[in-house]
């Protein structure tokens, strides 16, 4: 299947999804939805390199909480309309990934693991000594009464501008896949010495693959405020975003697209149904303890067991 | 003037007797990921586990944590043989790619922290020990008991340490596991064996670092998170694997803490053991002290 077949692909079901407005009349549902999607964009976003380079980021709470503090700043600042805060807020944490790329990528891929962690308590650690922004208090961003394009309440209309987001993730992170980069990144991820005697310029692939999905998570921050309404450093760099980026996708399946959204899907909406009915803190519980099973018992996520079952019928 | 010597003064001092725990903290990251090679990121969870067992010991019995840090340290080394086995058989022995078990220790970091919030709950608790609120004074230098217990305490196990590192068999057979498996192998070690009791080794210490920080600190369950930054920095600083480069890394994070507490304000103190590690990443991966 060819990009532009995947993307037209893409962009009907998004349609199909944005639709739901007319038919469903429970606001809830957008609530929750709205954090399915998020969760789709950051799994995607953390497999890019994750799965398809084979670097572990700690710190996806640190690249989320640029896009959502870029945007509490330009609103603060000049009341910022949404699509200004979504491209400023990608390309910062696009910027950031290459930074902590560029310091930590040329040594062993453990550093850039801690490296990443380390760069979530330093921006937390900023942002809370940061008065403009609302310091430890926290700050108010207060959505507009009216939604634009007649959506009604505000949180449909960020549903909406979600579903576009995470369908134009998801094509991007499909191309890279199916792309000459995305081999690259492959072989990096399979064998690094082999890939750089080979003539692949791991150095150039690694920090192009950290800048995007520096950017992508930075990207799923954007809206955030707009829909939380009152933002405060704790909730923003909160290590559940982090746990999730890493459990969603070896849960789904690392190494294709769908992996990241089969787990985040699935999690999410598991995670959404606890979090009402029982508590945040079982459902943070359930998340660890998945991801721990899933890491020693099915390593290669739900993907990897229905491969395994096609083989297996394909051959007797 | 005399204002500012005895305010630097007592940053230097608090700086040191803080190093000196910091070195507990840090010397069980030192041996599983600076000789075992086990990146093992969820070592900062066992230590506040071990505080709350500590802090439970002696809510129930009036046990003091330095007592409790003796008698908990054998059930910590279990445990860590019981982590290290799964962690063997998991990804080791089936030479799984290390991305995985980075994966599998951030769960581990995970549960532990969520199953403490869902036994103790959120709240900082704390102990009170005979020696909590004495502090001896020499001159305008203040010597709070609640850092000099711990300092001395871990300073020694520190010093028992690099000698079971350096003059018995096992620690000798610990360093050379790194260096070369085989050759091990062909001197009758198991290999495997081996670091499966370093790595319990260095759960132990994550236990008895635990006991201490309930005396220095009110804990609570999230508080692990800031200290993965400082164990990792300590390691690095020191040159990854050296017990006594630990110190010295976690003495070095000591001082640049409780300056930056002192002359900018507490609220910025975490930023500097991770503001630090990425400039020792970017400068000087090799650490101060490596060769």
């Amino acid at each position: 299947m060819s990009n532009r077949l995947f993307a037209a692909i893409a962009g009907v079901v998004a349609a199909a999804f944005i639709g739901l407005n007319a038919a469903v009349t429970n606001d809830y549902f957008f609530s929750a939805a709205y954090i399915v999607l998020l969760y789709v964009i950051l799994s995607t976003a953390w497999n890019i390199l994750g799965g398809y380079t084979g670097y572990v980021n700690f710190g996806t709470a640190g690249f989320f909480a640029l896009g959502v503090y870029t945007s509490v700043v330009l609103f603060k600042a000049f009341k910022a309309p949404l699509p200004v805060m979504i491209v400023a807020g990608t390309l910062v944490a696009a910027v950031a990934g290459l930074g902590v790329g560029y310091l930590t990528l040329r040594l062993r891929g453990h550093f850039f693991a801690i490296a990443t962690l380390a760069l979530a308590v330093m921006l937390f650690t900023f942002v809370t000594n940061w008065d403009y922004a609302g310091g430890a208090r926290g700050a108010y961003v207060i959505a507009p009464r009216e939604a634009p394009f007649g959506f009604g309440h505000y949180i449909r209309y960020l549903y909406a501008v979600m579903v576009v987001l995470a369908a134009a993730s998801i094509v991007v992170a499909r191309a890279i896949e199916h792309s000459k980069l995305g081999r690259g990144l492959a072989a990096i991820r399979d064998d690094e010495l082999a890939a750089e005697c080979a003539g692949v310029p791991t150095l150039r692939l690694k920090l192009v693959s950290t800048t995007i999905s520096g950017g992508m998570m930075g990207l799923a921050g954007t809206t955030f405020p707009l829909f939380i309404s009152f933002i405060e450093p704790t909730s923003a760099f909160s290590l559940t975003y982090a746990v999730n980026a890493i459990a969603m996708p070896v849960i789904g399946g690392m190494n294709t697209w769908m992996g990241p959204l089969i787990g985040a899907v699935l999690l999410g909406t598991v995670q959404q149904l606890v979090q009402v009915t029982v508590s945040s803190a079982w459902n943070l519980l359930i998340v660890g303890v998945l991801l721990v099973l899933f890491v020693t018992m099915a390593p290669s996520g739900i993907m990897g067991w229905v491969r395994t079952r096609q083989h297996r019928r394909r051959a007797p | 003037m005399d204002l500012s010597f005895s305010l630097i003064g007592n940053a230097i001092v608090a700086g040191l007797l803080l190093g000196g725990f910091y070195a507990a903290v840090s010397v069980g990251v030192s041996i599983s990921f600076g000789m075992l090679d086990v990146v093992n990121i969820a070592h900062p969870a066992f230590i506040i586990l071990g505080s709350y067992i500590a802090l439970t010991l002696n809510g129930l019995l009036g046990i003091d944590p330095i007592v409790c840090a003796v008698l908990i340290s054998p059930a910590f080394f279990a445990l860590g043989m019981i982590v290290y086995r799964a962690y063997y058989l998991c990804f080791e022995q089936r030479g799984r790619d290390a991305l995985r078990g980075l994966a599998f220790f951030f769960g581990l970091l995970f549960i532990t922290e969520v199953g403490l919030v869902l036994v103790f709950g959120v709240d900082y608790r704390t102990v009170n020990t005979p020696y909590s609120e004495t502090a001896w004074h020499l001159g305008v230098l203040d010597f709070p008991l609640r850092l000099v217990v711990p300092f001395c305490v871990s300073v020694a196990v520190i010093f028992g340490l690099h000698q079971l590192l350096r003059r018995t068999f096992f620690g000798r057979a610990v360093l050379a596991v790194a260096q070369d498996p085989l050759a091990l192998r062909l001197m009758g070690v198991n290999p495997t064996r081996i670091r499966e009791l370093a790595f319990a080794l260095s759960i132990a210490t994550a236990g008895i670092a635990g006991s201490f920080l309930i005396i220095i600190q009110p804990v609570q369950p999230s508080i692990g998170r800031e200290y993965i930054g400082l164990v990792f920095a300590v390691c690095v600083l020191g040159g990854m694997g050296s017990v006594y480069g630990t110190l010295a890394g976690a003495v070095i994070l000591g001082l640049a803490e409780t300056f930056t507490a002192t002359f900018f304000g507490p609220s910025w103190a975490p930023a500097v053991s991770f503001g630090l590690l990425l400039c020792t990443l970017a400068v000087r991966p090799a650490g101060l002290f490596g060769r």
